[in-house]
């Protein structure tokens, strides 16, 4: 604030150069810059405490961890193989991805391609508001509506038919009633339609303009337009936008919990019922004591679910920088060019 | 950009062949957002409607009874929950503001890229984890399941939401503004507290409700840090109830009774979140518009 010598006009609110005012600028300053470090700091100790919390079943069970089949917490015969849970929220992820990728890739491409006029907003909010319906809401009306829907229904109309397909076909084995890692899926590829939709329209947003004129003028339809001119551009971001969305399928614990059966089957049919990493830890946690090593297996359970979560998350990100990037409209560049010519660098 | 699409005419010599996958890619665009919008309508109908039938007074005067008793209401669950996200606002506001402020204001070194980098990817964290990590920290320093660590467990999910959300608005405010109090003599932490924030201030106010829409309806981090508690208690030390931790619970009971409660809780807590996200992108729009 050196560069500021004029003294403040007598009856503006402004403080003269006092004591209070060299100070308050840097004590301000730092105040926020120590609040900020907080929240690394916050991401860190999360880090340390579920690992210092995790290590005891790691040190007991080693690599048995994660490629062991049986889960057992009653005391005297524990033993802790975490792999069904693993495999559970593999599987319900990726078909959370399958059916939530193309959806989300065309809602985005609808919003921000097509000339839709007056409609878009409206669509736009109604997707956002997906989001922002809890998860213990999704979970109610999964268990009592798309499960039993499923049951009736879409299972045995897909069994029926896909069921037949030799190899692929075992995949849709029916397998009775109640809830089942399909449906799961289901639920989670809803749940993470919007965010998949917005980051897909982030990265869309930014192709140049002059890219799609290009190809117009090539006499391209909008669809080639779309296919030649934005699509490999935007490639990245929206690989980036689906592993956004995939760490957002693996770490949901409540709508999971209420539709996926809970049990510990490792089996080939998505009809089976199943478990996830979340959805153990919010199950057993509060029964868990902390006599055993139960409660360390949950919390490094969780230590894994957040390291998995974060690393997609981090990915993510980058490539939808790097996309941004590709086309010269460096948000960041702009935003730090705009705040040195304020002098506040 | 959208606009040089729209007002683009196909030529009447593209072959037939292009034609049709142009058309045919257009009714996939379109197909898309039906699917999209299906689940939202089934919810909004079906929470709506068994949640009204579930709504009398009961729900709001009464709190939690056996399944056999009738009458049973969620009043210590929302009285609760209040107190959660009370708590959770009281944290997580200050934190994510100055976050915000350090971001937008001072946000321009090393330490702001890795703070902005770690805000981005915290949005990303499993609740649940968020849960487990206060339940090591908090309940078993204090030794029992309580309302403070619940609120102190929605902190870590709102601070990053807090953060990010009031760094864009707070870049929204012109530049010009701040150079103008600055040439009138005022130090930068008085024209950030005196100019920016307050022309922010629908903004801020915004990011606020957007973070309270995520805290009010989560159910994970609570499960693992409030526990729940029949009655209500107003001691924030002590285990408490919520709204998303009873819906949960009752959502798996075999009682029509209770399972009624959980659609009158899930529509509150629907008509809460949604009433939140839509006055606050009523507000950003509005603020947004302001700007220009």
């Amino acid at each position: 604030m050196a560069t500021i010598g004029v003294p403040p006009h007598a009856d503006a609110p402004a403080a003269p150069l006092t004591r209070r005012r060299r100070f308050g600028d840097p004590a301000f300053r730092w105040t926020t810059l120590v609040v900020s470090v907080g929240l690394v700091v916050m991401l860190a100790l999360l880090l340390w405490v579920l690992a210092d919390g995790g290590w005891r079943a790691i040190r007991e069970f080693g690599l048995h961890f994660v490629i062991g089949r049986d889960w057992n917490p009653v005391a005297g015969r524990e033993t802790y193989g975490a792999l069904p849970f693993i495999f559970g929220t593999a599987v319900t992820s990726l078909i959370a991805m399958v059916l939530a990728m193309p959806i989300g890739v065309g809602v985005a491409l609808f919003l921000n391609e097509s000339g839709a006029g007056w409609i878009k907003n409206p669509l736009a909010v109604l997707v956002d508001l997906l989001a922002a319906i809890p998860s213990v809401v999704y979970g109610l009306w999964g268990l009592f509506v798309l499960v039993p829907l499923f049951d009736h229904t879409v299972e045995p109309w897909l069994s029926a038919s896909v069921g037949k397909v030799p190899v692929l076909g075992g995949l849709f084995r029916y397998q009775g009633p109640g809830g089942d890692m399909f449906t799961a899926g289901v639920i989670l590829a809803i749940m993470i339609l919007p965010i998949v939709t917005a980051v897909t329209r982030e990265v869309v947003s930014v192709v140049s303009t002059e890219t799609r004129e290009a190809a117009m003028a090539l006499g391209a339809t909008r669809y080639e337009t779309i296919r030649l001119g934005v699509l490999p551009t935007a490639r990245p971001g929206i690989v980036g936008a689906g592993m956004l969305g995939l760490g957002r399928a693996l770490g949901e614990t409540i709508a999971v919990a209420l539709v996926i059966g809970n049990s510990t089957n490792i089996s080939a049919s998505l009809f089976k019922s199943g478990y996830t990493i979340p959805a153990v830890i919010a199950n057993e946690f509060r029964e868990a004591t902390s006599a055993g090593v139960h409660r360390s297996a949950l919390l490094f359970l969780a230590l894994l679910l957040v390291l998995i979560a974060l690393g997609m998350a981090s990915v993510s990100r980058l490539l939808v920088r790097r996309t941004a990037r590709l086309m010269g409209d460096d948000v960041a560049a702009q935003e730090e060019a705009a705040s040195s010519t304020l002098g506040l660098a | 950009m959208s606009a040089t699409v729209s007002t683009f005419e196909m030529p009447r010599t593209i072959s037939s062949q292009r034609r049709t996958k142009d058309r045919l890619f257009s009714i996939a665009l379109w197909a898309s957002v039906v699917i999209a919008l299906v689940p939202l309508l089934l919810i909004v109908y079906r929470v709506v409607r068994l949640g009204v039938a579930a709504i009398s007074v009961n729900l709001f005067a009464h709190t939690a009874l056996p399944a056999s008793l009738p009458g049973g209401g969620l009043k210590q669950a929302f009285l609760g929950t209040a107190m959660i996200v009370g708590l959770a606002i009281a944290f997580s506001v200050p934190l994510g503001v100055l976050t915000g402020i350090f971001l937008a204001e001072y946000g321009s070194g090393r330490i702001a890229a890795v703070v902005r980098f770690t805000a981005e990817i915290l949005l990303s964290i499993p609740s649940i984890v968020a849960g487990a990590f206060i339940w090591a920290l908090v309940v078993v320093a204090l030794g029992n399941f309580s309302a403070l660590a619940a609120g102190i467990a929605l902190t870590v999910l709102m601070w990053p939401i807090m953060a990010r959300a009031t760094e864009e608005v707070l870049r929204l405010v012109p530049t010009e503004l701040r150079e103008g109090g600055l040439a009138l003599g005022y130090p930068r932490w008085r024209v950030i507290m005196r100019i920016v924030l307050p022309t922010a201030g629908a903004g801020v106010f915004t990011a606020i409700m957007l973070a309270v829409a995520r805290g009010l309806g989560e159910t994970a981090p609570v499960l693992l840090t409030a526990l729940g508690n029949d009655f209500v208690s107003t001691n924030p030390l002590k285990p408490t109830d919520a709204v998303p931790l009873r819906v949960y619970n009752y959502a798996q009971s075999a009682y029509p009774a209770w399972r009624a409660l959980a659609w009158g809780g899930a529509l509150m807590l629907l008509v809460g979140v949604l009433v939140l996200s839509v006055t606050a992108r009523m507000l950003s729009i509005r603020q947004q518009r302001r700007m220009r």
